[in-house]
């Protein structure tokens, strides 16, 4: 019964092992959902552990931890491939909700539309989890299983994410689709990256969201833009095989339809953004 | 050291800086920071408007920060420091600024979202001290507007970055000028008191008991038990617990929406029972423990299902879930489309459109002694008053309604919501009481604009003049029948839009559906029949190639014509002077789209631009009925001259309007004029803010009654008509002509019982006629009008839109605050941009404020307003009305524009990208003309 502010890791993961309880930070998500008279009786509060909050750089890679703010991520001086999350993180409510909310929260939310996911996934990154005996690193791809579902297990907490290094020749983008300019949920989102080496793609990584019950990566787009010459680009057809991943549903926000066409747009759209900028 | 304990559960006691002082509170778990600060620490300058973080009414600064504070759990605010509007206002000179430019520029109409606006635009200032268009629009784009359409607030905060300049004070505060909103310092510094803000602490809460389904029937369970179960409950009301009739409503002969549904409920949201007990209790009771069982029974959800021969019926006495039907007739139509060259048809749909002000429903009710007084928000506080009586059973003189601000209320306000169960619940328990809607229980309950179907048929002659309308508007008025009638009534009288239509025939029918009751939004059903009309417009004139405004100002309606009801002006139809208005602009506009796509095609791009214009016309006050507004006014002995002003401003200005005009026609600055009011104790009845009618109908009155006072002061003291009166130090007043001089002394008249020396009281009612059974008559004593345009970027690949400009010319007869008029069309064109193009209330799927979409900072272009003032015999000083008439054309000019940007024709709205883009595809295929 309560609510915990625990202000160490040790002491976090020592309450979530004592069983059932809702794990908030940034509360963005957390209070939105909240049924009258439905209030979790346990409640542990991870906003106060700082390492949590940092984002770090070794020799594997970045690690940003999972209480890190939109608006923390998009100020920050990171690599030229982290473009993607960062221009996700200033499309993510308004300033109000990237001063609060926070990527793990993002992750562990697990929504169709969750826009940070589409750039990790194309980010390679993997999910840090850890309980009191044990810590996990789980590729986003598999961390996140389903609608509102995540591979997360009793006792365990989200604490990291993890980004492999990239060779800085990278480019990077993200683009968002909604109804109005603010304040909206994704009807499709593209997170692309793009490696060349002597104007020759021979890397490309794009995921969509809002289009399936997870966002994932389009492997054949992937695998046939590689070879493609910079220049030659902007003649490269995004087409409906590249679309088939995608299982989109009809909702308020867009047919199933038009989601499909829209992500081959923006997919396209990403490309180039990526390599030649806005 | 201020401590305040609130809730009994506590498991840490928190410490903060608020405002610059240590504070601390003992937070229940998961309680939000803005329920501490609203509640616990008294910051009422916290607005609530979502739970969600949608609205951005909320925002606080954290350590400088903007968050949404419903969105915080209070611990997290420990060792913080938290600011919010009050507490910058005190000694922050950015913020007393800020408050400065927004009542400079009119950039708080209801209010509501002003807290946030600000306490945002610090944020932004702090760390960008000159930001320009764009970092205003980031750092303000978190917080919903639901009236300004953000134009005045960008201005204000622009300007407050900017070294003030010497402000003048206007010449005089006479009709014509933009004086500042008279209760504008109270919005602008967070001390506003709206629904929400009026209980104290102790008050005993609400809760209301809502049926999950469309259509069901229930029996209510055990309540003993419950009662035993559940301490600090104080009651339970249900339908037999009403002392006097079960039902309310707007329209004499359909009252017919229960209070509290008994054994079927005809909506999802509607109510079946209240719960009365400790705020506390209340506030974490799980609403499905409530002993009721369902039986969800089969439902109706559109006008089709509710049209079939086997369909159920909403009510047993309306058959075939008809509710009923208006038509207007004139003319000769198989002759006149027979004469006609060329007749174009169409078929449009539109969908449930929500009100969507910021502010939740709100209030609190208590007994004085054996009087029953009710504070809350409300368009019509003696409707309610009515309404009220009739359910309690009460004496209408044992009643009192006082409303509070209203944040937000578009005809939505006008129905009655959380006060009969206020009501009810202060009558059982003896003790006060109150009760704030949460966002989505508010959007559930509450009436939406009806979705129309609408079948239309043009005809013209080879040189542009129509030859023969038909119309037939089938609108789904949901469950219950609040303003339905009134659209019905409305619309056929309308659908001609502003042009001479001689050959007409126009009929509607309202039809019932388990949906929530449709009811009065800005426009009464005219918005949705403007989108097919001036679609169709849009077809004639392309296909007679003839450019669109030009065959507008053809057909605009003028002097001498008459209307599709047989009504001729003399006077005062402005439609032509508005739509020439725009003249310069649409050639300018046509120009640049043509270049602007002549690039695009060229490089292959996606970005088509095009422009679009459409007319609107708007008749001022009921349709046909009476309609009368009171204004009283006195001036006591001590000099203070007091005007009981009862139309209550919702944030379109009406206490700085009818104040405007009675000062001017008394003759004296507005500063020496208090208002008082409203309220059902004090001030006579200025009738409901809706129709737009306060301008004219209240205005009237004000006038008159301004007159009124100053003739009774000029027979006092024997002066000519152009005297000057002037309030002396006090207990005098010094009137003076050309030759004379009199000091009248106040103190030596004798009083009546309210303290006034002098008093006056007037009333106005238009002068209209009933409708024959043609619809032939006088429906309305004046017409406002509207033209606007707009130019927009269609992306063709992706179907979005985005809307560069507007430009809009209103008649408005003559503008008696040219500012206020300005916040009408900014505001207007705002939730027509919302209705076009992204609105769209589905019961069970949109019950919030991130499903259900309205424009944000960053979906309202620049607005040029052109204000026309073709003055009006009836009007106050020539003044029309203008609230719905900003709205009217926007829709269809996007639409419009559309068209001529890409070739896709929008029949349904709003016109989201993915109905956009298959219009595109469509229109490529050759599949519409």
């Amino acid at each position: 019964m309560g609510y915990f502010t625990p202000e160490s890791l040790e002491d976090a993961l020592a309450l979530v092992a004592e069983g059932d309880a809702k794990i908030i930070c940034g509360g963005t998500d957390f209070f939105p959902s909240l049924k009258q008279g439905q209030t979790p009786e346990r409640i542990i509060d991870v906003s106060r552990i700082r390492e949590l909050r940092d984002v770090r750089e070794s020799r594997h890679g970045w690690r940003i931890g999972a209480g890190v703010k939109w608006a923390t991520l998009s100020y920050r001086p990171l690599p030229r491939y982290f473009d993607c999350l960062k221009q996700a993180s200033l499309t993510i409510g308004a300033v109000q909700i990237q001063n609060a909310a926070t990527i793990g929260g993002n992750i562990c939310n697990a929504s169709p539309a969750a826009d940070g996911v589409p750039p990790l996934l194309a980010l390679d990154a993997r999910i840090e989890v850890r309980s009191l005996d044990q810590t996990r690193m789980i590729p986003i791809g598999e961390f996140i299983s389903g609608v509102r579902q995540t591979q997360i297990r009793p006792g365990e907490l989200m604490t990291g994410i993890l980004v492999p290094k990239m060779s800085e020749i990278s480019g990077s983008s993200f683009v968002k689709l909604g109804s109005r300019k603010y304040l909206v949920i994704s009807i499709a989102m593209v997170a692309a990256i793009i490696r060349s080496i002597k104007d020759k793609i021979v890397e490309a990584r794009v995921a969509v969201g809002a289009c399936s019950e997870t966002a994932i990566r389009l492997r054949q787009l992937e695998s046939d833009l590689c070879g493609i010459d910079l220049a030659e680009l902007h003649h490269f057809s995004v087409d409906d095989k590249h679309m088939r991943p995608l299982q989109p549903i009809d909702d308020i926000r867009g047919s199933a339809k038009y989601r499909i066409e829209a992500a081959k747009e923006m997919a396209r759209r990403a490309i180039l953004r990526a390599v030649h900028g806005v | 050291m201020q401590f305040m304990a609130c809730s009994l559960e506590t498991t840490e006691v928190i410490d903060f800086r608020l405002n610059g002082q240590d504070v601390c509170v003992t937070p229940q778990t998961g309680e939000r920071l803005s329920r501490s600060l609203r509640e616990c620490l008294n910051s009422k300058d916290v607005k609530v408007g979502c739970d969600a973080g949608d609205c951005g009414a909320c925002t606080i600064l954290l350590d400088g920060s903007p968050v949404c504070s419903c969105l915080m759990p209070t611990q997290q605010a420990q060792n913080h420091h938290i600011e919010t509007l009050s507490g910058l206002l005190n000694n922050d000179p950015t913020t007393q600024r800020l408050a400065e430019t927004f009542q400079e520029e009119g950039a708080a109409q209801c209010g509501i979202c002003t807290p946030g606006m600000i306490v945002s635009a610090v944020a932004l200032l702090r760390q960008q001290p000159s930001p320009d268009h764009h970092q205003i629009e980031n750092a303000l784009a978190g917080v919903l507007c639901r009236c300004t359409g953000y134009q005045k607030i960008i201005k204000a905060v622009r300007k407050a970055s900017q070294e003030p300049a010497y402000a003048e004070n206007p010449p005089s505060t006479d009709i014509g000028q933009s004086i500042q909103r008279l209760d504008g310092r109270a919005k602008v510094s967070g001390t506003e008191t709206y629904g929400a803000d009026i209980a104290e602490t102790d008050f005993l809460s609400l809760m209301v008991i809502r049926s999950p389904y469309a259509r069901a029937n229930f029996v209510l369970g055990d309540m003993d038990e419950f009662l035993r179960r559940h301490d600090g409950i104080e009651a339970i009301i249900t339908a037999a617990d009403i002392p006097g009739e079960n039902r309310f409503g707007v329209i004499p002969d359909y009252i017919d929406q229960p209070v509290f549904a008994e054994l079927e409920t005809r909506f999802r949201g509607e109510a079946i029972a209240a719960i009365v007990g400790q705020t506390q209790t209340i506030e974490s009771l799980d609403p499905n423990q409530f002993p009721v069982t369902w039986q969800p029974t089969c439902d109706i959800q559109s006008v089709d299902g509710a049209m079939e021969n086997d369909a159920p019926l909403v009510h047993q006495d309306r058959p075939g879930n008809q509710m009923c039907q208006g038509i207007v007739q004139r003319g000769n139509l198989d002759q006149a489309f027979t004469d006609a060259d060329i007749v174009v048809e169409g078929q449009f749909e539109t969908s449930f459109v929500e009100h969507a002000y910021i502010e939740p429903e709100a209030g609190a009710a208590r007994m004085r002694e054996d009087r029953l007084e009710i504070f809350s928000g409300t368009q019509a506080p003696m409707m309610n008053l009515e309404s009220l009586a009739l359910i309690l059973g009460m004496r209408r003189d044992k009643l009192r309604i006082v409303p509070s601000a209203v944040g937000g209320g578009f005809g939505s306000k006008l129905d009655l919501s959380v006060q009969p169960y206020l009501a009810l619940a202060a009558l059982k328990t003896g003790k006060p009481v109150r009760l704030t809607y949460s966002r989505s229980e508010s959007m559930q309950s509450t009436t939406k604009r009806h979705p129309a179907r609408i079948k239309m048929k043009i005809g013209a002659t080879v040189n542009g003049k129509i030859s023969g309308l038909t119309y037939s508007g089938i609108f789904n008025t949901g469950a219950y029948a609040s303003w339905g009638p009134t659209v019905v009534n409305r619309v056929p009288v309308h659908a001609s839009g502003p042009y001479f239509v001689n050959d007409y025939q126009a009929k509607t029918q309202a039809v019932h559906t388990h949906c929530p009751p449709a009811g009065a939004f800005r426009g009464f059903g005219v918005p949705q029949s403007a989108i097919a009309q001036e679609s169709l417009f849009e077809t004639l004139a392309l296909n007679l190639k003839i450019d669109p405004l030009e065959f507008r100002i053809g057909n605009a309606l003028r002097n001498g014509q008459s209307t599709v009801c047989g009504q001729v002006f003399e006077q005062g139809v402005g439609i032509g002077d508005c739509l020439r208005a725009l003249r310069p602009a649409w050639k300018e506009t046509k120009f640049n789209v043509a270049r602007f796509n002549e690039i695009s095609i060229n490089e292959k791009l996606a970005q088509r631009r095009g422009a679009g214009v459409a007319g609107g016309w708007y008749g001022c006050g009921n349709t046909s009925l009476p309609n009368p507004s009171t204004i009283k006014a006195g001036i006591k002995s001590d000099g203070e001259i007091v005007l009981h002003q009862g139309a209550v401003d919702i944030g379109q200005g009406s206490n700085t309007v009818i104040t405007q005009i009675f000062a001017t026609a008394l003759g004296v600055s507005i500063d020496h004029i208090s208002l008082m009011g409203a309220d059902t104790d004090v001030t006579p009845d200025a009738g409901k803010t809706s129709a737009s009618r306060q301008t004219f109908v209240s205005g009237n009155a004000a006038k008159l009654c301004g007159e009124s006072l100053r003739a009774q002061i000029l027979r006092h003291c024997n002066l000519s008509a152009d005297s000057m009166i002037k309030p002396l130090s006090v207990g005098s007043l010094i009137i003076h002509d050309q030759s004379n001089e009199y000091v009248m002394d106040l103190r030596r008249m004798p009083t009546d019982n309210e303290g006034y020396v002098l008093v006056a009281e007037e009333s106005y009612d238009p002068p209209t006629t009933q409708l024959d059974k043609d619809g032939q008559g006088l429906p309305y004593a004046q017409y406002g009008f509207a033209a606007q345009m707009c130019e927009i970027e269609v992306d063709i690949a992706l179907g979005t839109v985005r809307i560069l400009k507007f430009t809009a010319a209103h008649d408005v007869g003559k503008a008696i605050n040219p500012m206020l008029v300005e916040g009408q069309i900014e505001g207007g064109i705002a939730q027509g941009i919302g209705m076009a193009l992204m609105e769209e209330y589905v019961p069970g799927r949109t019950e919030n404020l991130h499903d259900y979409l309205v424009p944000t900072i960053g979906d309202v272009p620049p607005i040029q307003s052109i204000i026309i003032e073709d003055t009006d015999n009836c009007g106050p000083f020539g003044a029309k009305g203008l609230g719905e008439h900003a709205l009217i054309p926007t829709a269809p000019a996007i639409l419009n524009a559309i068209r001529d940007a890409c070739g896709a024709r929008i029949t349904r709205i709003p016109a989201t990208p993915d109905r956009i883009l298959e219009a595109i595809h469509a229109q490529s295929n050759g599949s519409i003309c």
